[in-house]
Protein backbone atom coordinates (compact mmCIF):
# COMPACT_ATOMS: atom_id res chain seq x y z
CA UNK A 1 0.00 0.00 0.00
CA UNK A 2 1.46 3.59 -0.83
CA UNK A 3 1.85 5.65 2.53
CA UNK A 4 0.47 8.77 -0.19
CA UNK A 5 -1.86 8.41 -2.83
CA UNK A 6 -2.44 11.58 -4.67
CA UNK A 7 -5.37 11.31 -7.68
CA UNK A 8 -6.44 14.08 -10.16
CA UNK A 9 -6.12 16.77 -7.87
CA UNK A 10 -6.99 20.53 -8.51
CA UNK A 11 -7.51 23.86 -7.01
CA UNK A 12 -8.45 27.24 -7.96
CA UNK A 13 -7.94 30.13 -5.67
CA UNK A 14 -11.32 31.98 -7.55
CA UNK A 15 -10.10 32.09 -11.11
CA UNK A 16 -6.34 30.96 -10.62
CA UNK A 17 -5.23 27.57 -10.81
CA UNK A 18 -3.14 26.76 -8.53
CA UNK A 19 -2.94 22.40 -8.85
CA UNK A 20 -4.21 21.37 -12.55
CA UNK A 21 -5.03 17.37 -12.42
CA UNK A 22 -1.76 16.38 -9.84
CA UNK A 23 -1.26 12.49 -9.38
CA UNK A 24 1.32 10.91 -7.35
CA UNK A 25 2.21 8.79 -5.00
CA UNK A 26 5.08 7.99 -2.17
CA UNK A 27 6.07 4.81 -0.64
CA UNK A 28 6.72 3.29 2.63
CA UNK A 29 10.82 4.26 2.63
CA UNK A 30 10.47 6.80 -0.06
CA UNK A 31 11.85 9.83 -0.09
CA UNK A 32 10.16 12.20 -2.65
CA UNK A 33 11.42 15.34 -3.28
CA UNK A 34 8.82 18.03 -4.42
CA UNK A 35 10.86 20.55 -6.63
CA UNK A 36 9.05 23.60 -7.48
CA UNK A 37 10.22 27.23 -8.33
CA UNK A 38 8.03 29.79 -5.74
CA UNK A 39 4.01 29.73 -6.73
CA UNK A 40 4.52 26.44 -8.20
CA UNK A 41 1.71 25.34 -5.84
CA UNK A 42 3.79 23.52 -3.55
CA UNK A 43 2.11 25.33 -0.51
CA UNK A 44 -1.47 24.37 -2.12
CA UNK A 45 -0.64 21.49 -2.45
CA UNK A 46 0.52 20.52 1.40
CA UNK A 47 -2.91 22.88 2.72
CA UNK A 48 -4.86 20.19 0.74
CA UNK A 49 -2.89 17.18 2.28
CA UNK A 50 -3.32 18.59 5.44
CA UNK A 51 -6.74 18.89 4.97
CA UNK A 52 -6.71 23.15 5.98
CA UNK A 53 -8.87 22.76 3.05
CA UNK A 54 -10.40 20.98 0.50
CA UNK A 55 -10.20 20.07 -3.46
CA UNK A 56 -13.65 20.12 -5.12
CA UNK A 57 -11.69 17.56 -7.42
CA UNK A 58 -9.11 14.72 -6.80
CA UNK A 59 -8.69 12.31 -3.88
CA UNK A 60 -6.51 11.81 -1.30
CA UNK A 61 -5.32 9.03 0.58
CA UNK A 62 -3.01 8.09 3.58
CA UNK A 63 -1.86 4.81 4.16
CA UNK A 64 -5.33 3.94 2.55
CA UNK A 65 -7.07 6.38 4.65
CA UNK A 66 -9.18 8.47 2.16
CA UNK A 67 -8.66 12.06 3.91
CA UNK A 68 -12.04 12.96 2.43
CA UNK A 69 -14.22 10.08 3.75
CA UNK A 70 -12.18 9.18 7.46
CA UNK A 71 -9.59 12.68 7.81
CA UNK A 72 -9.41 11.44 11.46
CA UNK A 73 -7.88 8.47 9.86
CA UNK A 74 -5.55 9.93 7.25
CA UNK A 75 -4.70 12.85 9.64
CA UNK A 76 -3.41 10.71 12.50
CA UNK A 77 -0.77 9.00 10.29
CA UNK A 78 0.79 12.19 9.12
CA UNK A 79 3.16 14.53 10.46
CA UNK A 80 3.51 18.01 9.01
CA UNK A 81 6.18 20.65 9.39
CA UNK A 82 4.75 23.78 8.02
CA UNK A 83 6.30 26.18 5.98
CA UNK A 84 5.74 29.21 8.41
CA UNK A 85 6.94 28.46 11.92
CA UNK A 86 4.67 26.57 14.57
CA UNK A 87 6.30 26.54 17.86
CA UNK A 88 5.26 27.93 20.92
CA UNK A 89 8.72 30.19 21.62
CA UNK A 90 7.97 31.09 24.88
CA UNK A 91 7.32 27.23 26.03
CA UNK A 92 10.22 24.48 26.37
CA UNK A 93 10.75 22.21 23.95
CA UNK A 94 9.52 19.44 26.34
CA UNK A 95 6.47 21.55 26.93
CA UNK A 96 6.08 21.78 22.86
CA UNK A 97 6.15 18.54 22.75
CA UNK A 98 3.42 17.52 25.43
CA UNK A 99 1.07 19.88 23.79
CA UNK A 100 1.81 18.14 20.75
CA UNK A 101 1.63 14.47 21.95
CA UNK A 102 -1.66 15.46 24.00
CA UNK A 103 -3.31 16.76 20.69
CA UNK A 104 -2.75 13.32 19.12
CA UNK A 105 -4.60 11.55 21.98
CA UNK A 106 -1.43 10.75 23.99
CA UNK A 107 -0.96 9.94 27.70
CA UNK A 108 1.29 12.33 30.01
CA UNK A 109 3.22 9.35 30.67
CA UNK A 110 3.13 8.16 26.98
CA UNK A 111 4.01 11.97 25.78
CA UNK A 112 7.00 11.97 28.00
CA UNK A 113 8.53 8.90 26.56
CA UNK A 114 8.30 9.51 22.83
CA UNK A 115 9.52 13.07 23.24
CA UNK A 116 12.87 11.55 24.56
CA UNK A 117 12.68 9.30 21.91
CA UNK A 118 11.83 12.02 18.85
CA UNK A 119 14.51 13.94 20.33
CA UNK A 120 17.04 11.47 20.63
CA UNK A 121 16.48 10.33 17.31
CA UNK A 122 17.12 14.22 16.07
CA UNK A 123 20.20 14.64 18.22
CA UNK A 124 18.53 16.97 20.63
CA UNK A 125 18.08 15.00 23.83
CA UNK A 126 20.14 17.36 26.04
CA UNK A 127 17.66 20.44 24.27
CA UNK A 128 14.65 19.15 26.51
CA UNK A 129 14.50 21.46 29.04
CA UNK A 130 15.43 24.95 26.99
CA UNK A 131 13.08 27.23 25.98
CA UNK A 132 12.23 27.04 21.85
CA UNK A 133 12.79 30.73 21.48
CA UNK A 134 16.62 29.99 22.75
CA UNK A 135 17.31 27.65 20.09
CA UNK A 136 18.91 28.64 16.66
CA UNK A 137 16.94 28.14 13.98
CA UNK A 138 18.55 25.05 12.65
CA UNK A 139 17.62 23.47 16.03
CA UNK A 140 13.67 25.06 15.95
CA UNK A 141 13.14 23.00 12.89
CA UNK A 142 14.60 19.90 13.97
CA UNK A 143 12.31 20.16 17.01
CA UNK A 144 9.25 20.84 14.54
CA UNK A 145 10.43 17.41 12.60
CA UNK A 146 11.19 15.96 16.52
CA UNK A 147 7.47 17.00 16.77
CA UNK A 148 5.97 16.08 13.82
CA UNK A 149 7.18 12.47 14.87
CA UNK A 150 5.78 11.96 18.46
CA UNK A 151 2.45 10.28 16.86
CA UNK A 152 4.66 7.85 14.47
CA UNK A 153 2.84 8.84 11.51
CA UNK A 154 4.18 6.69 8.64
CA UNK A 155 4.02 9.89 6.37
CA UNK A 156 5.94 13.02 7.13
CA UNK A 157 5.32 16.26 4.87
CA UNK A 158 7.64 19.13 4.99
CA UNK A 159 7.17 22.56 3.05
CA UNK A 160 10.38 24.03 2.42
CA UNK A 161 12.05 22.57 5.80
CA UNK A 162 15.66 24.68 5.22
CA UNK A 163 14.25 28.12 4.54
CA UNK A 164 16.44 30.24 5.81
CA UNK A 165 19.01 28.31 7.50
CA UNK A 166 22.80 27.84 7.54
CA UNK A 167 24.82 25.54 5.36
CA UNK A 168 25.40 22.94 7.99
CA UNK A 169 22.08 23.19 9.36
CA UNK A 170 20.47 22.70 6.14
CA UNK A 171 23.14 19.61 5.74
CA UNK A 172 21.97 18.61 9.01
CA UNK A 173 18.17 18.33 8.24
CA UNK A 174 18.15 16.82 5.01
CA UNK A 175 20.50 14.02 6.79
CA UNK A 176 18.21 13.52 9.47
CA UNK A 177 15.05 13.05 7.46
CA UNK A 178 16.86 10.75 4.97
CA UNK A 179 17.41 8.77 7.82
CA UNK A 180 13.82 8.62 8.62
CA UNK A 181 12.81 7.58 5.30
CA UNK A 182 15.68 5.18 5.02
CA UNK A 183 16.08 3.46 8.41
CA UNK A 184 12.51 3.76 9.43
CA UNK A 185 10.58 3.55 6.64
CA UNK A 186 9.14 6.66 6.73
CA UNK A 187 7.15 8.12 3.44
CA UNK A 188 8.82 11.43 2.48
CA UNK A 189 7.39 14.35 1.04
CA UNK A 190 9.88 17.10 0.88
CA UNK A 191 8.83 20.48 -0.72
CA UNK A 192 11.88 22.14 -1.75
CA UNK A 193 13.37 24.98 -4.72
CA UNK A 194 16.91 23.35 -3.89
CA UNK A 195 18.11 20.93 -6.06
CA UNK A 196 21.12 20.50 -3.73
CA UNK A 197 19.28 18.85 -1.08
CA UNK A 198 18.07 15.82 -3.42
CA UNK A 199 20.48 12.50 -3.42
CA UNK A 200 20.97 10.27 -6.57
CA UNK A 201 18.38 7.67 -4.95
CA UNK A 202 15.56 10.50 -4.04
CA UNK A 203 12.26 10.28 -6.19
CA UNK A 204 11.87 13.02 -7.59
CA UNK A 205 8.68 15.48 -8.83
CA UNK A 206 8.68 18.38 -11.01
CA UNK A 207 5.81 20.72 -10.02
CA UNK A 208 5.82 23.93 -12.18
CA UNK A 209 2.62 26.16 -12.54
CA UNK A 210 0.01 23.95 -10.41
CA UNK A 211 1.21 20.43 -12.83
CA UNK A 212 3.41 17.65 -12.20
CA UNK A 213 5.81 18.01 -15.37
CA UNK A 214 8.31 15.05 -14.30
CA UNK A 215 8.58 11.93 -11.86
CA UNK A 216 10.99 9.74 -11.14
CA UNK A 217 14.85 8.62 -9.58
CA UNK A 218 16.96 11.77 -9.35
CA UNK A 219 19.72 9.22 -11.00
CA UNK A 220 17.11 8.70 -13.65
CA UNK A 221 16.05 11.78 -14.86
CA UNK A 222 19.85 13.92 -14.98
CA UNK A 223 23.10 12.95 -14.18
CA UNK A 224 25.00 13.73 -11.14
CA UNK A 225 25.41 17.37 -10.60
CA UNK A 226 23.12 17.85 -13.52
CA UNK A 227 19.52 17.49 -12.40
CA UNK A 228 20.39 21.64 -11.36
CA UNK A 229 20.57 22.64 -14.87
CA UNK A 230 17.56 20.09 -15.65
CA UNK A 231 15.27 21.76 -13.45
CA UNK A 232 16.13 25.09 -14.78
CA UNK A 233 15.16 24.37 -18.18
CA UNK A 234 12.09 22.25 -17.46
CA UNK A 235 10.71 25.35 -15.41
CA UNK A 236 12.35 28.41 -17.14
CA UNK A 237 9.50 30.80 -17.90
CA UNK A 238 8.01 31.32 -21.28
CA UNK A 239 9.94 34.32 -22.92
CA UNK A 240 6.94 36.34 -24.19
CA UNK B 1 -9.02 9.80 29.70
CA UNK B 2 -11.08 10.37 26.14
CA UNK B 3 -8.56 12.05 23.65
CA UNK B 4 -11.39 14.90 23.50
CA UNK B 5 -10.46 15.69 26.99
CA UNK B 6 -7.07 15.16 27.05
CA UNK B 7 -6.62 17.81 23.83
CA UNK B 8 -9.19 20.35 25.82
CA UNK B 9 -6.31 19.64 28.89
CA UNK B 10 -3.71 20.21 26.84
CA UNK B 11 -5.16 23.23 24.82
CA UNK B 12 -6.23 25.39 28.03
CA UNK B 13 -3.10 23.88 29.94
CA UNK B 14 -0.95 25.64 26.52
CA UNK B 15 -3.01 28.91 27.38
CA UNK B 16 -2.39 29.03 31.09
CA UNK B 17 1.54 28.69 30.00
CA UNK B 18 1.26 31.28 27.93
CA UNK B 19 -0.86 33.54 29.90
CA UNK B 20 1.81 33.26 33.02
CA UNK B 21 4.64 33.88 30.39
CA UNK B 22 3.32 37.27 29.09
CA UNK B 23 2.30 39.07 32.37
CA UNK B 24 2.79 42.26 30.28
CA UNK B 25 -0.20 41.58 28.48
CA UNK B 26 -2.48 41.27 31.37
CA UNK B 27 -1.60 43.97 33.35
CA UNK B 28 -2.02 46.19 30.15
CA UNK B 29 -5.29 44.74 29.56
CA UNK B 30 -6.56 45.88 33.44
CA UNK B 31 -5.68 49.64 32.87
CA UNK B 32 -8.09 49.76 30.55
CA UNK B 33 -11.26 48.95 32.39
CA UNK B 34 -9.35 50.57 35.99
CA UNK B 35 -8.69 54.00 33.64
CA UNK B 36 -12.72 53.94 33.11
CA UNK B 37 -13.62 53.31 36.60
CA UNK B 38 -10.88 55.72 38.60
CA UNK B 39 -10.87 58.69 36.34
CA UNK B 40 -14.10 58.68 33.95
CA UNK B 41 -16.72 57.22 36.42
CA UNK B 42 -15.02 59.12 39.28
CA UNK B 43 -15.61 62.49 37.05
CA UNK B 44 -19.30 61.56 36.37
CA UNK B 45 -20.35 60.73 39.26
CA UNK B 46 -21.78 63.78 40.26
CA UNK B 47 -23.45 64.31 36.65
CA UNK B 48 -25.51 61.29 36.56
CA UNK B 49 -27.86 60.74 39.02
CA UNK B 50 -29.46 56.92 38.55
CA UNK B 51 -32.70 56.26 39.72
CA UNK B 52 -33.35 52.56 41.55
CA UNK B 53 -33.72 50.06 38.53
CA UNK B 54 -33.36 46.17 38.88
CA UNK B 55 -31.15 44.40 40.12
CA UNK B 56 -30.51 46.95 42.24
CA UNK B 57 -32.40 47.94 45.42
CA UNK B 58 -30.78 51.08 46.87
CA UNK B 59 -29.55 54.35 45.27
CA UNK B 60 -26.15 53.40 43.39
CA UNK B 61 -23.29 55.78 42.69
CA UNK B 62 -22.21 55.74 38.71
CA UNK B 63 -19.15 53.84 39.82
CA UNK B 64 -20.92 50.87 40.82
CA UNK B 65 -23.30 50.91 38.16
CA UNK B 66 -20.64 50.65 35.58
CA UNK B 67 -18.79 47.44 37.09
CA UNK B 68 -20.47 45.05 34.83
CA UNK B 69 -20.40 46.61 31.85
CA UNK B 70 -16.68 47.37 32.17
CA UNK B 71 -16.30 43.78 33.23
CA UNK B 72 -17.71 42.96 29.83
CA UNK B 73 -15.45 45.33 28.39
CA UNK B 74 -12.49 43.04 29.78
CA UNK B 75 -14.14 39.79 27.72
CA UNK B 76 -14.94 41.88 24.50
CA UNK B 77 -11.45 43.40 24.12
CA UNK B 78 -9.83 40.33 24.84
CA UNK B 79 -12.19 37.97 21.98
CA UNK B 80 -11.28 40.49 19.55
CA UNK B 81 -7.69 40.71 20.73
CA UNK B 82 -7.67 37.03 19.98
CA UNK B 83 -9.46 37.66 16.71
CA UNK B 84 -7.02 40.15 14.84
CA UNK B 85 -3.83 37.98 16.44
CA UNK B 86 -5.49 34.87 13.92
CA UNK B 87 -5.68 37.25 11.04
CA UNK B 88 -2.45 38.59 12.02
CA UNK B 89 -0.87 35.37 11.45
CA UNK B 90 0.54 35.56 14.94
CA UNK B 91 -1.86 32.74 15.92
CA UNK B 92 -1.74 31.65 12.65
CA UNK B 93 0.75 28.71 12.16
CA UNK B 94 -0.07 27.03 15.73
CA UNK B 95 -3.52 27.25 14.89
CA UNK B 96 -2.71 25.36 11.38
CA UNK B 97 -0.99 23.16 13.47
CA UNK B 98 -3.75 22.26 16.16
CA UNK B 99 -6.54 21.95 13.08
CA UNK B 100 -3.95 18.65 12.06
CA UNK B 101 -4.66 17.01 15.36
CA UNK B 102 -7.00 13.73 14.36
CA UNK B 103 -10.36 15.36 16.19
CA UNK B 104 -13.29 16.84 14.59
CA UNK B 105 -12.89 20.99 13.74
CA UNK B 106 -15.68 21.99 16.18
CA UNK B 107 -14.13 20.41 19.15
CA UNK B 108 -10.99 22.39 18.70
CA UNK B 109 -12.78 25.34 17.58
CA UNK B 110 -14.48 24.88 20.67
CA UNK B 111 -11.24 24.16 22.84
CA UNK B 112 -9.39 26.99 21.76
CA UNK B 113 -11.88 29.33 22.39
CA UNK B 114 -12.86 28.39 26.05
CA UNK B 115 -9.00 29.07 26.29
CA UNK B 116 -9.06 32.27 25.40
CA UNK B 117 -12.04 32.67 27.68
CA UNK B 118 -10.99 31.38 30.77
CA UNK B 119 -7.89 33.68 30.65
CA UNK B 120 -10.43 37.00 30.03
CA UNK B 121 -12.40 35.65 33.81
CA UNK B 122 -9.13 35.76 35.36
CA UNK B 123 -8.82 39.23 33.98
CA UNK B 124 -12.16 40.15 35.08
CA UNK B 125 -11.13 38.88 38.45
CA UNK B 126 -8.54 40.43 38.88
CA UNK B 127 -10.40 43.88 37.75
CA UNK B 128 -13.52 43.15 40.54
CA UNK B 129 -10.77 42.35 43.49
CA UNK B 130 -8.99 45.81 42.40
CA UNK B 131 -12.78 47.02 42.15
CA UNK B 132 -13.23 46.07 45.85
CA UNK B 133 -9.95 47.92 47.65
CA UNK B 134 -11.79 50.81 45.98
CA UNK B 135 -14.49 50.77 47.90
CA UNK B 136 -17.08 48.56 45.68
CA UNK B 137 -18.47 45.83 47.24
CA UNK B 138 -20.26 43.36 45.63
CA UNK B 139 -22.53 40.65 47.66
CA UNK B 140 -20.54 37.91 48.35
CA UNK B 141 -22.33 35.22 46.67
CA UNK B 142 -22.42 37.77 43.60
CA UNK B 143 -18.61 37.23 43.06
CA UNK B 144 -19.48 33.16 42.69
CA UNK B 145 -22.47 33.48 40.53
CA UNK B 146 -21.15 35.48 37.91
CA UNK B 147 -18.75 32.91 36.95
CA UNK B 148 -21.17 31.55 34.85
CA UNK B 149 -22.02 34.28 33.58
CA UNK B 150 -18.91 35.48 32.59
CA UNK B 151 -18.08 32.43 31.14
CA UNK B 152 -21.02 32.25 28.75
CA UNK B 153 -20.78 36.03 27.88
CA UNK B 154 -17.01 35.40 27.14
CA UNK B 155 -17.91 32.55 24.84
CA UNK B 156 -20.42 34.26 22.80
CA UNK B 157 -18.23 37.22 22.47
CA UNK B 158 -14.95 34.97 21.77
CA UNK B 159 -17.40 33.39 18.92
CA UNK B 160 -18.17 36.52 17.77
CA UNK B 161 -14.26 36.85 17.18
CA UNK B 162 -13.92 33.66 15.85
CA UNK B 163 -16.46 34.36 12.89
CA UNK B 164 -14.44 38.00 12.07
CA UNK B 165 -11.20 36.31 11.90
CA UNK B 166 -12.51 33.62 9.53
CA UNK B 167 -14.49 35.78 7.32
CA UNK B 168 -13.74 39.66 7.74
CA UNK B 169 -10.57 40.13 5.44
CA UNK B 170 -10.42 43.52 5.87
CA UNK B 171 -10.54 44.06 9.65
CA UNK B 172 -6.60 45.40 8.64
CA UNK B 173 -5.48 46.26 11.98
CA UNK B 174 -6.59 47.26 15.57
CA UNK B 175 -7.66 50.72 15.20
CA UNK B 176 -10.46 49.01 12.15
CA UNK B 177 -12.18 46.77 14.88
CA UNK B 178 -11.85 49.71 17.90
CA UNK B 179 -13.45 51.79 14.95
CA UNK B 180 -16.39 49.16 13.62
CA UNK B 181 -16.58 46.83 16.30
CA UNK B 182 -15.57 47.80 19.75
CA UNK B 183 -16.94 51.31 20.16
CA UNK B 184 -20.00 50.41 18.49
CA UNK B 185 -21.06 47.66 20.61
CA UNK B 186 -19.36 48.66 23.99
CA UNK B 187 -21.52 52.48 23.80
CA UNK B 188 -24.36 51.44 21.91
CA UNK B 189 -25.10 49.02 25.33
CA UNK B 190 -26.41 49.49 28.55
CA UNK B 191 -22.78 49.38 30.06
CA UNK B 192 -22.41 52.89 30.45
CA UNK B 193 -26.12 54.13 30.65
CA UNK B 194 -29.27 52.37 31.42
CA UNK B 195 -31.71 51.95 29.13
CA UNK B 196 -33.47 54.43 30.33
CA UNK B 197 -31.37 57.15 30.32
CA UNK B 198 -31.15 56.60 26.76
CA UNK B 199 -34.44 56.87 25.35
CA UNK B 200 -34.65 60.43 26.92
CA UNK B 201 -32.47 61.11 24.08
CA UNK B 202 -33.58 58.95 21.17
CA UNK B 203 -35.63 56.05 21.14
CA UNK B 204 -34.46 54.64 18.48
CA UNK B 205 -30.97 54.39 20.31
CA UNK B 206 -32.83 53.07 22.98
CA UNK B 207 -33.62 50.35 20.76
CA UNK B 208 -30.57 49.83 19.09
CA UNK B 209 -29.42 49.37 22.94
CA UNK B 210 -32.04 46.53 23.41
CA UNK B 211 -31.08 44.84 20.50
CA UNK B 212 -27.26 44.65 20.44
CA UNK B 213 -26.14 41.73 22.27
CA UNK B 214 -23.48 43.19 24.12
CA UNK B 215 -26.05 44.93 26.16
CA UNK B 216 -27.22 41.46 26.84
CA UNK B 217 -24.29 39.92 28.23
CA UNK B 218 -24.00 43.21 30.11
CA UNK B 219 -27.01 42.44 31.76
CA UNK B 220 -26.53 39.10 32.37
CA UNK B 221 -23.57 39.90 34.62
CA UNK B 222 -25.17 42.74 36.34
CA UNK B 223 -27.93 40.30 37.28
CA UNK B 224 -25.57 37.69 38.29
CA UNK B 225 -23.58 39.70 40.44
CA UNK B 226 -26.62 40.33 42.30
CA UNK B 227 -27.21 37.27 42.54
CA UNK B 228 -30.56 37.41 40.58
CA UNK B 229 -30.62 35.36 36.89
CA UNK B 230 -32.12 37.39 33.88
CA UNK B 231 -33.68 34.97 31.83
CA UNK B 232 -34.56 36.96 28.80
CA UNK B 233 -30.22 38.25 28.90
CA UNK B 234 -29.04 34.27 28.99
CA UNK B 235 -31.72 33.82 26.26
CA UNK B 236 -29.98 36.17 23.94
CA UNK B 237 -26.52 35.31 24.83
CA UNK B 238 -27.00 31.59 24.49
CA UNK B 239 -28.79 32.56 20.82
CA UNK B 240 -26.40 34.57 19.85
CA UNK B 241 -23.43 31.99 20.66
CA UNK B 242 -25.23 29.51 18.74
CA UNK B 243 -25.64 32.00 15.61
CA UNK B 244 -21.96 33.16 15.72
CA UNK B 245 -20.26 29.34 16.42
CA UNK B 246 -22.54 28.30 13.94
CA UNK B 247 -21.23 30.84 11.60
CA UNK B 248 -17.15 30.26 13.06
CA UNK B 249 -17.73 26.49 11.99
CA UNK B 250 -18.98 27.74 8.56
CA UNK B 251 -15.89 30.00 8.12
CA UNK B 252 -13.34 27.61 9.27
CA UNK B 253 -14.73 24.64 6.89
CA UNK B 254 -12.61 23.34 5.08
CA UNK B 255 -14.70 23.30 1.87
CA UNK B 256 -14.36 26.84 1.81
CA UNK B 257 -12.70 28.92 3.98
CA UNK B 258 -10.01 31.25 5.82
CA UNK B 259 -7.34 29.07 5.45
CA UNK B 260 -6.20 29.71 2.38
CA UNK B 261 -6.23 33.53 2.57
CA UNK B 262 -2.88 34.89 1.29
CA UNK B 263 -0.29 34.44 4.17
CA UNK B 264 1.71 37.86 4.65
N1 LIG C 1 -4.82 32.64 -0.96
C1 LIG C 1 -4.46 32.78 -2.23
N2 LIG C 1 -5.22 33.49 -3.08
C2 LIG C 1 -4.88 33.61 -4.37
N3 LIG C 1 -3.80 33.07 -4.93
C3 LIG C 1 -2.99 32.35 -4.14
C4 LIG C 1 -3.27 32.15 -2.76
N4 LIG C 1 -2.29 31.39 -2.23
C5 LIG C 1 -1.45 31.12 -3.24
N5 LIG C 1 -1.86 31.68 -4.40
C6 LIG C 1 -1.21 31.55 -5.71
O1 LIG C 1 -1.20 30.18 -6.07
C7 LIG C 1 0.03 29.82 -6.64
C8 LIG C 1 0.69 28.72 -5.84
O2 LIG C 1 1.08 29.25 -4.58
P1 LIG C 1 1.83 28.37 -3.48
O3 LIG C 1 1.96 29.19 -2.26
O4 LIG C 1 1.15 27.07 -3.37
O5 LIG C 1 3.27 28.18 -4.17
P2 LIG C 1 4.61 27.58 -3.55
O6 LIG C 1 5.08 26.58 -4.53
O7 LIG C 1 4.41 27.13 -2.17
O8 LIG C 1 5.58 28.83 -3.60
P3 LIG C 1 6.77 29.24 -2.60
O9 LIG C 1 7.99 28.52 -3.07
O10 LIG C 1 6.88 30.70 -2.81
O11 LIG C 1 6.37 28.88 -1.22
C9 LIG C 1 0.86 31.09 -6.71
O12 LIG C 1 0.71 31.64 -7.99
C10 LIG C 1 0.23 31.99 -5.67
O13 LIG C 1 0.37 33.33 -6.04
MG1 LIG D 1 5.23 27.61 -0.33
Amino acid sequence: MDALDVADLSFRYGRKEALKGVSFHVAPGEFCALLGPNGAGKSTLFALLTRLFVARQGRIAVMGQDLQAAPRAALARMGVVFQQMTLDLDLSVARNLAYFGALHGLSRREAALRASEVLERLDMAERAGEKARDLNGGHRRRLEIARALMHRPRLLLLDEPTVGLDARSRAAITAHVHGLARDDGLAVLWATHLVDEVTPSDTVLILHQGQILQRGRAQDIAPEHGLAAHFMALTEEPTA
Amino acid sequence: MSPYLRAMTAILGREALRFLTQRERFLAALVRPLVWLLVFAAGFRAALGLSIIPPYQTYITYEVYIVPGLVAMILLFNAMQSALSLVYDREMGSMRLLLTAPLPRWWLLFCKLLAGVLVSILQAYAFLAIAYFYGIRLPPMGYVWVLPALLIAGMMLGAVGLFLASTIRQLENFAGVMNFVIFPVFFLSTALYPLWRMAESSTLLRDICAWNPFTHAVELIRFALYLRLNLEALGWVALTFAVFMGLALWGFDPARGMMNRKTR
